[in-house]
């Protein structure tokens, strides 16, 4: 697209564009240290996130900050309009992906002084996954394509599966062995918020979709319901 | 988020018609132009414009300077047939009616299809008189007291009565910009006009006698076709339900102004809105 005839206009939608693409760059690091503080049972490692999630933090409200200013001044339209709307939500999205990642290294920290659990191999396929989605759906929002966003949305039917499987792997071990169950409810948790930024990653490919093509992605996304399964 | 539904918007924009080929059947289309062409001497102004004006709302028309809008808006009410060596092509129907037929008379036209300008032009008259010299002209009222009641009502539904009522012998000149502008409107309103067309009403004006008049706008709206020529993007947005995009003296792209303001179908128009054009 070419550029403003105020060219100032347009250095500030790439600076925000490009304050998003730092945002998640960082959830992603906060995630993939998340799970690798739990899988590996690194308390360290598992502090540094919760240390660290502050500069997500600090970041959305940056992007809040100049997304008010940019409405007052700039008032943009269209595209324009909706890549500014895009990006606080996204912004938000990351934000929140990034507490949840916080949230489970806290856990990491947790399961460290307890003995490994068997269903940690699992969890680690799940963050992974976890982890893939992300970084597709960043990838999606700076290239801009729906399409690819459009993939991550629907692929977020494995992450549910996967978060099917872990739940009753968890439950049979609970049930098995009730000492394991401080440990196996931790993980629970971690396996849910796992779950949970799946989520946000296809909220984020919703809002690519919107920014791209100003219609809203409304078919119903295929969804595995965990609880009319147990 | 509203889904965007082109193809309801096409189907409004349709052209309907009477079985009979008569003119416009659909009641809410209160001004419809066909292929109108506009020139000055060899110049052309407008390409072949095909646009429907809806009854009882408020259309905006925007585009660089240039691009053939206040040419267009001018042709409703044949102003431009006062311009030596315009030659206008195409069809303008109002109410199913030719405006170009011979059985038209352009003064008569003229008050149906009242305009408003860019600078307040009251007459070197009192503010009553500013307001009673069409309806006088025009034989609306038998009586003194008929003439009065006409323009009250005028100056009210101008939202100016409040600010007049006391001082109507002074010369309308006395009034500030926004008052005068007010008072324009209200001198269109009296002689009962169907359509009243604005050329950037406001761009003469502070930021409060505008919001003032986009306010009345948006109350006249209820009982009068009103189009309006602007080139604040914010002011469209603001008064108006329709929003017609032109360019190069064609009409580029129309649709719910809401639509044409967060999502257009054309670059063009994108370019235009969203200040990258040039």
């Amino acid at each position: 697209m070419t550029d403003h005839t105020v060219r100032s206009f347009s250095a500030e939608l790439e600076e925000l564009s490009g304050d998003i693409a730092r945002m998640g760059g960082l959830a992603e690091d906060l995630l993939s240290d998340a799970i690798q503080a739990t899988v590996s049972r690194d308390a360290a490692l598992a502090e540094t996130v919760v240390v660290r999630d502050a500069l997500v933090d600090a970041l959305q409200v940056e992007v809040e900050r100049k997304i008010l200013r940019l409405l007052a001044l700039r008032q943009p339209l269209a595209r324009d309009l909706r890549e500014v709307i895009a990006a606080l939500k996204i912004a938000a999205e990351l934000e929140r992906i990034g507490d949840l990642a916080k949230n489970i290294a806290k856990r990491a920290k947790l399961i460290d002084l307890m003995e490994p659990g068997p269903a940690l191999k699992g969890l680690s396929r799940m963050g992974r996954l976890v982890n893939a989605q992300l970084k597709r759906v960043l990838d999606a929002y700076s290239a801009m394509e729906t399409a690819a966003a459009a993939k991550v949305w629907t692929r977020d039917e494995e992450v549910d599966e996967h978060y099917m499987s872990l739940f009753r792997e968890l439950l049979t071990y609970m049930m098995e062995d009730p000492r394991t169950i401080s440990g196996c409810a931790h993980l629970l948790f971690v396996a849910k918020n796992l779950e949970r930024i799946g989520d946000h990653c296809t909220n984020i490919a919703e809002e690519i979709h919107f920014l791209v093509t100003g219609e809203t992605l409304t078919t119903e996304r295929p969804k595995v319901d965990v609880l009319a399964n147990n | 988020m509203n889904r965007v539904d082109h193809a309801a918007i096409k189907a409004s924009d349709s052209d309907v018609r009477r079985p009979d080929g008569g003119p416009t059947a659909d009641p809410r289309i209160k001004v419809k132009t066909r292929g109108v062409s506009v020139f000055y001497g060899d110049k052309q102004a407008l390409f072949g414009v095909d646009l429907d004006i809806d009854e009882k709302s408020v259309t905006a028309l925007i585009g660089p300077s240039g691009c053939g809008k206040s040419t267009y808006l001018r042709c409703i009410n044949r102003m431009n047939d006062t311009i030596e060596g315009c030659r206008i092509e195409g069809s303008i129907e109002i109410d199913g009616e030719d405006i170009h037929d011979r059985s038209i008379d352009p003064v008569l036209l003229r008050a149906r299809v009242g305009m408003v300008f860019q600078k307040p032009n009251p007459f070197p008259k009192s503010i009553f008189d500013n307001v009673a010299y069409g309806a006088r002209i025009h034989g609306l009222a038998s009586s003194r007291k008929e003439l009065e009641e006409i323009v009250q009502s005028s100056l009210e539904k101008a939202g100016l009565w409040g600010e007049v009522k006391d001082r109507l012998g002074q010369p309308g000149t006395s009034l500030s910009g926004g008052q005068q502008q007010r008072l324009v409107i209200a001198r269109a309103i009296a002689v009962r006009p169907d359509v009243i067309l604005m050329d950037e009403p406001c761009s003469a004006l502070d930021p409060i006698a505008t919001a003032k008049i986009e306010e009345l706008i948006d109350e006249l709206r209820f009982n009068y076709c009103i189009v309006i020529v602007t080139h604040s993007m914010a002011q469209a947005a603001r008064v108006s339900q329709k929003t017609a995009f032109f360019h190069l003296g064609k009409l580029v792209e129309t649709g719910p102004t809401e639509l044409i303001f967060t999502n257009p179908r054309e670059s063009r128009t994108q370019d235009y809105i969203t200040g990258r054009f040039g």
